[in-house]
């Protein structure tokens, strides 16, 4: 709403978007902390708009369950049933009552499926037509949101990709139909199946670039050329910057891989220590790290060997690739060096420091060559901001590499800078951009120190094309980095089948009201006993098929290799991967897979029904048991009921007698 | 001395002096480099220190023999499987010369290091799973019993070598599943013949292959009775197997009671005990209260009030802790720990072992199977902080200067059970109880197995590369982007360096490629590549070039039937037989030639060289740096 720019490594901004459009619609002004879980909503914050579209996301994905079940070709009481399962599942009632996305990827996963199931329908009797086409290029649509809320989206997409490619494998070896008509087929698919959803996730993301365009808290994250396209923040310094670096410039150094911090080459008075700590020994030179704050030390200037001033001539003398120059430490006109002494922390490198002379024989080293290495051609200048450049030491070819390391407590804790062997491999860590910039005037020293102190200003703008932003962002999205590995709430996948972990979302602040991601047990149980019954099953009728014993008619096993293509490999793609995920896992990254699991339970009650109760009074006897079972689940989820939608208060004998496992964290009050 | 050898040589070593060592991969490797050391009278003195140093009189002649001896039967082993597989014998000559001249191949091979019997084991797994694919016509034969049986051998010893084995062992559980699978369709068959068939795979390819594995563990922890350098990443009730080590034949009071004196241990560091010492912690961090961290000393499980019988501890009691050198309570509080911020401060606090309510643990017994009471050694404990609920444990992070750099204790408000929160009594001292031998607590051999498992897999986890760092990537390996320096920087050193012959490498860089033209042969030796390769990508260890030999192995032979393939299509689309001939000939020729030439040019990296480095124009190497990556 505040048009502040932020990176979210869960997901595509699609998901943010459409809650933020709830924000919009219900005039909400961007005004909330949201800082403390249990804080009361002002007044200004339209908290009812906000949560609506989840809840309506979540409300429809019980008549699509129904939907689903129906068009794999069950029965009107199975697609019931799985309406029904849907309804009372509390896990997926308390996800989509709040401002959360799960209910809106389950929403669109749901839909994928569904119209894929309604477009392959069609596809029976008559392609191409109008519904057709609507069909398939919603599936397009929806692949493509599911996979724009969040990134586990893509497994979904993937299942509908690798279940469309087997169904497109049948129709061309389909004869009947003449080699036009294929192509056609195939042309379709690939367009509502690939570009649509390519093009729809460039269009959330060009939507998300133009309305957040205001620099925030997340700045620091991306380079200093897509700082310099926001608003505010590192654009109002740069505006207006020389484009091209000049002998005489003066300049602050970026490292362009930022981690662990983002930083800025940084020199300062003290020296390193004589002796380090274990022994070793150093060259006592001026200390040169790399420090994550904006400093008045941070300013360098470039200086042409051959020449002694520190001032930009007119016209400016432009640097180029492969140029040698040397570099000046703005506060205290030291030159940057690097020499064969072992770096402090890492000692395969070489220390970099800034030289001062003791008369003893180690002769200062401080030429560097200029390695522009994102040149178009051998002739680039050295621009602002745009040009990555690398800075090879002349003596020793070694280039100046951020190392990761903090330094101890006589380096400030800052960032150690090395010279690292070029020949070891390029690596992102030892390419540097400018990023303030300003030309030189003042020739002398004190001068020259009032002038850094001063900020820059000057006039060209410069804009990143989409393209690049786009690409920019989506990486640093990707390998961004969440630090906080534990969570009181966290649980791993195998937790997740059994229900052996809720997450505690709000208390009241004076009763003992709650809510609880919690789910219905018998469903979780039973879909996860379906689930195994339906793998027995598939092998069992896989293996007597292999030998040409045929248990069902062609129409039903094709019905029941779908239903598990759908739902068990919905569940299975919306799962195991979370076994090789690293990042902090909460119960929640289960829902989608156990939305699937839900629908396979109807279809397996409905097979053993119709094809293995052979007899009339075996099938009510397993109809009266299905009831029976169904009433249960009701049971629980009424029992469950105050933990979902935190409207009753309960005392602390309820709240123990709800603890049904030990692992549960229902919150008590002490008294 | 180069490189590896430094780790491989010395745990050869430990075998010949039964010393006990931890490493993350299997032992077979080790253990047949022994072995070979062993029998060609290597006496296990040398130190293998660092690369570089001389071998000087010792015999270590044995062990690179046998090294070298195995990667040299590489080359007939590619030969009878391209043989075999494509029934050309042009092909198979270029597959061996292919091999025969690949400097990276050599340079592993001729080094005392595990690649070269892993990659025995692989390709004579292969081998003989070709083998017994071709006697398919014969099933029960004798020989198909023999090459059945020998791929379950070697399968075994893949995996005994390195982890990388279970690639091999999913490539012929493959071939096996898709062979039952056609088998199963073959009506023609009756049920009990298949059902044969598949007890015969059953046998042969899991229970022989998991009876060795097992057996190679055993004669493992046979040999290295020993104490030595891999104690401490092993349990207490471990450690009581190892002579030499003070807990082995040790005897003390089995069961824990009240007025005991005990030493506690954590489960997951490697040596962890909890420790504290008459320190404060310094000012601004938390309670300025005695320090908690991990080290040796003693505790004093103590009760209320020192009662005459001796009472047992059970499950679920309420203690208190009181450290014998400082008699102050093991004491914990709504502070922040030192470095986990999220976690509570652990501390010593009392006076004479008064203290307040917060110095209360209750003690749960993890694994219950021993009963409610606490056994020495075998019971894994969980110390729960009364007051606030929280799990003492260790963080694992080391302590600044003012803790003497050791290991940061805290109390976890997370109740996840993870190995940082368990603890096991180790040493107890109780006059009151009678003293009974370790032996009987000594953990048995599927225990020992899964513990040395557990601490394996939690070693491969441990090696992470570094943030800052350049690493070899998967994709730098099959177009040889970079090598791996085995030895020597400067100019005077003797330096070898690991790299693939440039000319084959650019040969088989197309083979995975274009390999989808024959489906027969190259289906396999493909599928053989893609699982001994793409899997690195998925990994987060840090990853080195020479983990693609194994898969480099195949793309040899793939590019051996690939090349002859397409030259006779070439040949065959030239229309007189006798100029299909001679191109074909010429062909194959001018392939060999070419790698034999590389060979000849690069032969220096795998031999050794001595010299300036190549970027001097006076280098024997100069010119050969073909890519700017190289540094030789």
């Amino acid at each position: 709403m505040k048009r502040i720019f932020f990176l979210d490594g869960s997901g595509p901004p699609f998901g943010h978007m459409l809650l933020a459009l709830g924000g919009y619609l219900g005039g909400f002004d961007g005004n909330f902390l949201w800082n403390r879980i249990g804080a009361e909503y002002s007044s200004n914050v339209p908290v009812w708009s906000l949560r609506l579209l989840p809840a309506l996301t979540g409300a429809l994905s019980v008549p699509m369950a129904y939907q689903i079940l129906l068009e794999l070709g069950f029965s009107h009481c199975a697609a019931m049933g799985a309406a029904l399962l849907m309804l009372i599942e509390n896990a997926l009632i308390t996800q989509s009552r709040l401002m959360l996305l799960e209910s809106v990827l389950i929403f669109f996963n749901l839909l994928a499926v569904l119209s894929y199931l309604k477009f392959s329908n069609s596809q029976k009797q008559r392609p191409f037509s109008l519904s057709w086409w609507f069909w398939l290029m919603l599936t397009g649509v929806a692949c493509s949101c599911a996979v724009g809320v969040k990134y586990v989206g893509v497994f979904t997409y993937l299942l509908v990709l690798a279940v469309a490619s087997v169904h497109a494998w049948h129709l061309i070896g389909d004869r009947t139909l003449s080699h036009v008509r294929v192509l056609c087929h195939l042309l379709a698919r690939a367009a509502a199946l690939l570009v649509v959803p390519a093009l729809m996730y460039l269009l959330f993301f060009y939507v998300h670039l133009i309305l957040v365009y205001r620099s925030g808290p997340h700045d620091q994250v991306m380079s200093s050329a897509f700082q310099a396209s926001l608003e505010g923040g590192l654009a109002r310094i740069t505006q207006g910057q020389p484009l091209e670096v000049a002998y005489g410039s003066q300049v602050t150094l970026k490292n362009v891989f930022g981690k662990p911090v983002p930083c800025w080459l940084h020199s300062h008075q003290s020296t390193y220590p004589m002796i380090y700590e274990n022994g070793r020994g150093s060259s006592h030179q001026q200390q040169v790290t790399c420090y994550p704050f904006k400093d008045v030390n941070n300013w360098w200037i470039v200086k042409d060997p051959g020449r002694h001033q520190l001032v930009v001539g007119s016209p400016p003398r432009p640097v180029r690739h492969g140029d040698v120059v040397q570099l000046v430490h703005g506060m205290t006109t030291r030159f940057l060096n690097t020499h064969d002494v072992a770096a402090p922390l890492s000692p395969h490198s070489q220390e970099v420091s800034c030289y001062v002379d003791y008369n003893i024989s180690m002769p200062s080293q401080n030429l560097w060559r200029l390695d522009i290495v994102n040149r178009e051609s051998d002739a680039d200048v050295w621009k602002t901001i745009l040009s990555e450049v690398r800075l090879v030491h002349v003596n020793t070819s070694v280039a100046l590499k951020l190392s990761g390391a903090h330094l101890p407590d006589w380096g400030f804790r800052q960032l150690e800078v090395v010279g690292e062997k070029v020949s070891r491999g390029y690596h992102e860590s030892m390419v540097w951009n400018v990023e303030e910039h300003r030309y030189g005037k003042s020739q002398e020293q004190k001068e020259r120190e009032l002038e850094l102190h001063s900020p820059a200003q000057m006039d060209v703008s410069r804009n990143l094309s989409f393209m690049a932003r786009f690409l920019e962002l989506q990486w640093r999205m990707l390998t961004v980095k969440s630090d906080g590995s534990e969570h009181k709430y966290s649980s791993s996948p195998l937790d997740w089948v059994t229900l052996d972990t809720s997450i505690a979302y709000w208390l009241h602040p004076r009763t003992s009201a709650q809510i609880h991601l919690l789910g219905n047990v018998v469903i979780w149980a039973s879909a996860s006993l379906a689930t195994v019954v339906y793998a027995l099953l598939f092998l069992w009728y896989l293996l007597r098929r292999r030998r040409s014993i045929r248990d069902l008619p062609e129409d039903s096993w094709l019905r029941w290799v779908l239903a598990g293509a759908l739902c068990a490999g919905g569940w299975a793609v919306n799962y195991l991967p979370f076994f090789m995920m690293e990042k902090t896992l909460f119960l929640y990254h289960y829902l989608p897979a156990l939305t699937f699991q839900i629908l396979l339970l109807p279809a397996v009650l409905q097979h053993i029904s119709d094809h293995l109760c052979r007899s009339p009074p075996l099938r009510s006897l397993f109809s009266a048991l299905v009831v029976a079972w169904y009433s249960c689940a009701c049971h629980v989820f009424i029992t469950l009921r105050p933990l979902t939608y935190g409207d009753k208060s309960l005392s602390p004998s309820e709240l123990k007698a709800l603890r049904w496992k030990d692992s549960w964290d229902i919150l008590i009050r002490k008294y | 001395l180069l490189w590896d050898e430094t780790h491989f040589g010395k745990m050869g070593s430990y075998y010949i002096n039964r010393t006990f060592f931890f490493d993350v991969h299997p032992p077979l490797g080790k253990m047949l480099i022994g072995l070979a050391g062993y029998l060609s009278g290597y006496d296990g003195t040398f130190l293998f220190q660092k690369p570089g140093d001389k071998y000087e009189h010792h015999n270590y002649m044995g062990m690179r023999g046998f090294c070298a001896f195995l990667g040299s039967l590489l080359v007939p082993f590619a030969y009878l499987i391209v043989l075999e597989l494509s029934k050309s014998l042009p092909a198979a000559l270029l597959t061996a010369a292919l091999l025969t001249f690949d400097t990276g191949c050599l340079t592993l091979s001729q080094y005392i290091l595990l690649d070269p019997i892993l990659m025995f084991f692989i390709m004579a797994a292969m081998l003989s799973m070709v083998k017994y694919n071709s006697c398919a016509n014969r099933p029960f034969s004798a020989p198909w019993w023999f090459w059945l049986s020998l791929t379950g051998i070697n399968l075994a010893g893949a995996l005994g070598v390195k982890f990388v084995g279970l690639f091999i062992i999913l490539q012929v559980g493959w071939n096996t599943i898709s062979d039952l699978w056609h088998l199963l369709g073959d009506l023609s068959l009756s049920v009990v013949t298949v059902g044969k068939h598949l007890t015969a795979r059953i046998l042969c390819l899991i229970v022989l292959p998991l009876t060795l594995y097992t057996a190679t563990y055993a004669v493992h922890f046979r040999v290295l009775n020993k104490s030595g350098p891999g104690d401490g990443f092993f349990s207490s009730a471990f450690q009581a197997r190892l002579s030499g080590n003070n807990l082995h034949n040790a005897s003390i009071p089995e069961h824990l009671a009240y007025g005991s004196v005990i030493t506690v241990k954590n489960l997951r560091m490697a040596i962890g005990y909890l420790h504290s010492h008459r320190h404060l912690y310094p000012e601004g961090i938390g309670a300025r209260q005695q320090q908690v961290n991990i080290n040796a000393c003693f505790f004093l499980a103590d009760p209320l009030d020192p009662s005459f019988p001796v009472e047992f501890v059970r499950h679920g009691d309420i203690i208190r802790l009181e450290h014998k050198e400082t008699s102050r309570n093991l004491h914990s509080h709504y502070h922040e720990a030192p470095l986990t911020r999220k976690h509570y401060q652990v501390t010593g606090y009392g006076i004479n072992g008064t203290g307040d309510s917060n110095d209360f643990w209750r003690i749960e017994v993890v694994n219950r199977r021993f009963g409610n009471r606490i056994r020495v050694l075998r019971s894994r404990i969980r110390l729960i902080h009364l007051v606030t609920g929280c799990v003492l444990g260790s963080s694992g992070k080391v302590l600044p200067k003012w803790g003497w750099e050791q290991l940061e204790v805290t109390c976890t408000p997370y109740l996840k059970e993870t190995l940082n929160s368990i603890w096991n009594v180790e040493d107890h001292i109780n006059p009151k109880l009678p003293n009974i031998s370790l032996d009987v607590l000594q953990p048995s051999f599927p225990e020992i197995l899964l513990e040395s498992h557990m601490v394996m897999i939690r070693g491969n986890n441990g090696l992470k590369p570094k943030d800052n760092e350049f690493t070899s990537k998967p994709w730098h390996w099959p177009i040889n982007y970079q090598g791996l320096r085995f030895s020597g920087i400067n100019d005077t050193d003797f330096r070898v360096y690991l790299l693939g012959n440039p000319v084959s490498a650019l040969c088989a860089a197309w083979g995975p490629g274009l390999s989808q033209v024959l489906l027969q042969g190259g289906g396999q030796l493909l599928l053989g590549w893609m699982l001994h390769y793409f899997p690195f990508f998925l990994m987060g260890r840090i990853l080195y070039f020479h983990h693609y030999f194994p898969a480099m192995l195949f793309s040899s032979m793939l590019t051996g039937i690939l090349w002859d393939t397409l030259l006779r299509l070439c040949a065959w689309s030239l229309a007189s037989s006798s100029l299909a001939r001679g191109v074909y000939v010429v062909g194959l020729l001018s392939l060999l030639l070419g790698t034999a030439y590389s060979f000849y040019l690069f032969h220096p990296l795998a031999y050794g060289m001595v010299g300036p480095l190549a970027q001097d124009p006076r280098s024997p190497m100069a010119g050969l740096k073909w890519l700017e990556s190289w540094d030789f």
